[in-house]
């Protein structure tokens, strides 16, 4: 990448202690992404790709052990002052979250929720704040946008929700947005709407973004460079269109491999992974992902596979027996 | 592209009146009834009686033109006795549990949202606090600072403080795990801002219906004060002095007791109906978000 990283996160863990022991949710994970670039993070549930986002936010809950550094704009987040860091979030940070039921207050309206965040970040008086919420609803394409913001959340529908979640977001024009499985709680028929509308204002604003999602569909023409996590840990990290042609790790295969097929035949049954993720709070020696894996074998059950680069620089993979042949879908 | 939301809908425009109209007759009876017996304590000085003339010849006088509602055991005017009885009755059943709603509220939600040692040291003290016998303290504190409308009133108030901290800390702890708080958090918003704006609207809806409980509760328990003698000094009259000086003639005229038990009765009644009905009004909403 010839610009500077506007992120880059330097070897970063997440512990959490739990009855049961240590859970390892993040595990040494390496990532930069530039200005106005888009980094998608793939993963299955439980994968550590929302720990990994709170941790870049430093919103991780109390008791979690955060190693490592987040640069971001050439400061470490980890260390900074409380309130440096509290005057960072909103401003230059941003989040959307999965669910805009449970990420909006019930009781404000959201004119109410609009305008205090544009008081609070840009110090704009009532009237001047009140033009720009309707600005912003308009932006993200919420008709009516003045009477809109009279309304509570409960009174529009999940689609407008995750608009108005959104606008909060945009209000402040961050550098960097951080969309943590922005469509998940979303109508199919809504979710292209609002990617759509990330990626637009994503251009518009030349704002860098990370989309978190468990949908390589997703991030397949939506995003700059793809990294793919497994068990906590990056296994595999390209720019889109390398991963998409031929991709190394048999964990991306097998993600890849169980998206339904639209042009398939009726009752094809779909490709699972077999097994289940590992328990994170009892390390797997070897490759955390070799209990699942075909191509499994010899140093795979004994020694944890290091992401690195192989042909090119920017494709990295972790795994010892990468796939050859550039992968077709036919598994 | 986005038809299918782009229509504004009809309940843009649902307006309270047609979600009051489904609160029922009931709700706005005791409405009434609360209105009613405010007014009349509020301009209970221009009644033409004084609650404390005592007219010797008229005593246990039935109902007349004169008195409304008779005399009590010493000739003084039951009806301007009930009224000036709705005051007190109605002051230190509301300042009571606002006393309870500041203190326990603010405790509930700084324990609820700050956690760890802060939260264990409030709930300990609000459980020592419970756990001691209530008439037994506001005996023993009425005995030694004395009988008044004060005292009592700071006695009940301090006593209702941890039913208030334990509603609040509750309603705190579940909404504070919320993504919106999160989302707060995110956009930099500071401590004090996300208690004031995002937590405690959410949380005055329950703490205010249990505030109207509260009241009716206030009222029971300065009644019963009263009935002991530990109430307000004589000769100001409470519903429950009045209950309990109307004692000593309940064979001869019952209507003495009863009057001031039933108005104390329609009273508390109204608070929980309207407390009740608040409470059943917010639940949804809150479980439907």
């Amino acid at each position: 990448m010839t610009e500077p990283a506007l992120l880059s996160v330097e070897d970063v863990s997440v512990d959490l202690p739990t009855p049961r022991g240590n859970l390892r949710a993040v595990d040494r994970v390496d990532l930069t992404i530039g200005a106005g670039r888009t980094l998608g993070i793939v993963g299955e549930s439980g994968c550590g790709k929302t720990m990994l986002s709170r941790a870049i936010l430093q919103l991780l809950p109390k008791k979690a052990r955060l190693s490592g550094r987040v640069m971001f704009d050439g400061q470490d987040l980890v260390r900074l002052a409380p309130e440096r860091l509290r005057r960072l979030r909103g401003r230059s940070l941003a989040v959307v979250f999965q669910d805009p039921m449970t990420s909006l207050n019930p009781v404000l309206t959201i004119g109410t929720q609009l305008i205090e965040t544009l008081q609070e970040h840009l110090e704009l008086d009532g009237n001047s704040a009140k033009r720009r919420s309707a600005e912003l609803l308009a932006a993200v394409g919420i008709p009516a946008p003045e009477q809109r913001l009279l309304q509570y959340p409960h009174q529009l529908s999940g689609g407008m929700r995750q608009r108005v979640a959104i606008a909060i977001a945009l209000s402040c024009e961050p550098k960097l947005l951080i969309a943590d499985e922005p469509t998940t709680a979303l109508d199919v028929t809504i979710q292209a709407q609002i990617l759509d509308l990330l990626a637009r204002e994503q251009r518009r604003r030349h704002m860098a973004m990370i989309l978190i999602t468990h949908d390589l569909g997703v991030v397949a023409g939506r995003t700059d460079e793809v990294a793919v996590m497994y068990a906590g840990r990056v296994v595999e990290r390209a720019p889109t269109p390398a991963l998409f042609k031929k991709m190394r790790m048999p964990y991306t295969e097998a993600l890849l491999a169980a998206i339904p097929k639209i042009d398939a035949a009726p009752h094809t049954p779909l490709p699972a992974i077999s097994g289940r993720p590992p328990d994170p709070t009892r390390p797997i020696q070897g490759c955390s992902f070799s209990p699942r894996c075909r191509y499994a074998a010899g140093p795979c059950y004994r020694e944890k596979p290091l992401l690195a680069a192989a042909e090119s620089p920017d494709h990295q993979y972790a795994c010892f027996h990468p796939i050859k042949a550039p992968a077709g879908v036919c598994a | 592209m986005a038809s299918l939301e782009l229509s504004i809908d009809g309940d843009v425009a649902v307006s309270p009146i047609t979600r009051a109209s489904r609160l029922g007759a009931l709700f706005w009876g005791a409405i009434a009834w609360m209105i009613f017996v405010f007014v009349a304590a509020a301009f209970a000085n221009l009644l033409p009686f004084s609650p404390t003339d005592m007219d010797m010849l008229e005593r246990r006088a039935p109902a007349s033109a004169l008195h409304w509602l008779g005399t009590d055991g010493l000739g003084r005017d039951e009806l301007a006795r009930l009224i000036h009885g709705a005051r007190i009755s109605l002051t230190v059943g509301l300042c009571a549990p606002i006393i309870g709603i500041t203190i326990g509220g603010a405790l509930g939600m700084l324990a609820g949202y700050f956690r760890g040692r802060f939260e264990s040291l409030v709930v300990g003290s609000m459980d020592v606090l419970l756990a001691f016998p209530p008439l037994i303290l506001a005996l023993a504190v009425t005995a030694y600072l004395g009988q008044s409308i004060l005292n009592l009133t700071c006695i009940l108030g301090v006593l209702g403080i941890p039913a208030f901290m334990r509603v609040a800390r509750a309603a705190t702890l579940t909404l504070a795990r919320r993504e919106f708080v999160i989302a707060a958090q995110a956009l930099g918003a500071t401590h004090a801002r996300i208690l004031l704006r995002e937590l405690l609207p959410n949380v005055f809806l329950p703490l205010f219906a249990f505030f109207l409980l509260g009241v009716a509760v206030t009222i029971v328990v300065e009644g019963a004060l009263s009935f002991l003698g530990l109430g307000v000094p004589p000769p100001v009259s409470s519903w429950g002095s009045m209950i309990g000086e109307a004692r000593e003639s309940l064979e001869m005229a019952p209507r003495l007791a009863f009057i001031p038990a039933i108005t104390m009765f329609l009273t508390v009644l109204s608070f929980n109906l309207v407390g009740d009905t608040l409470r059943a009004f917010t639940d949804p909403r809150q479980g439907a978000l």
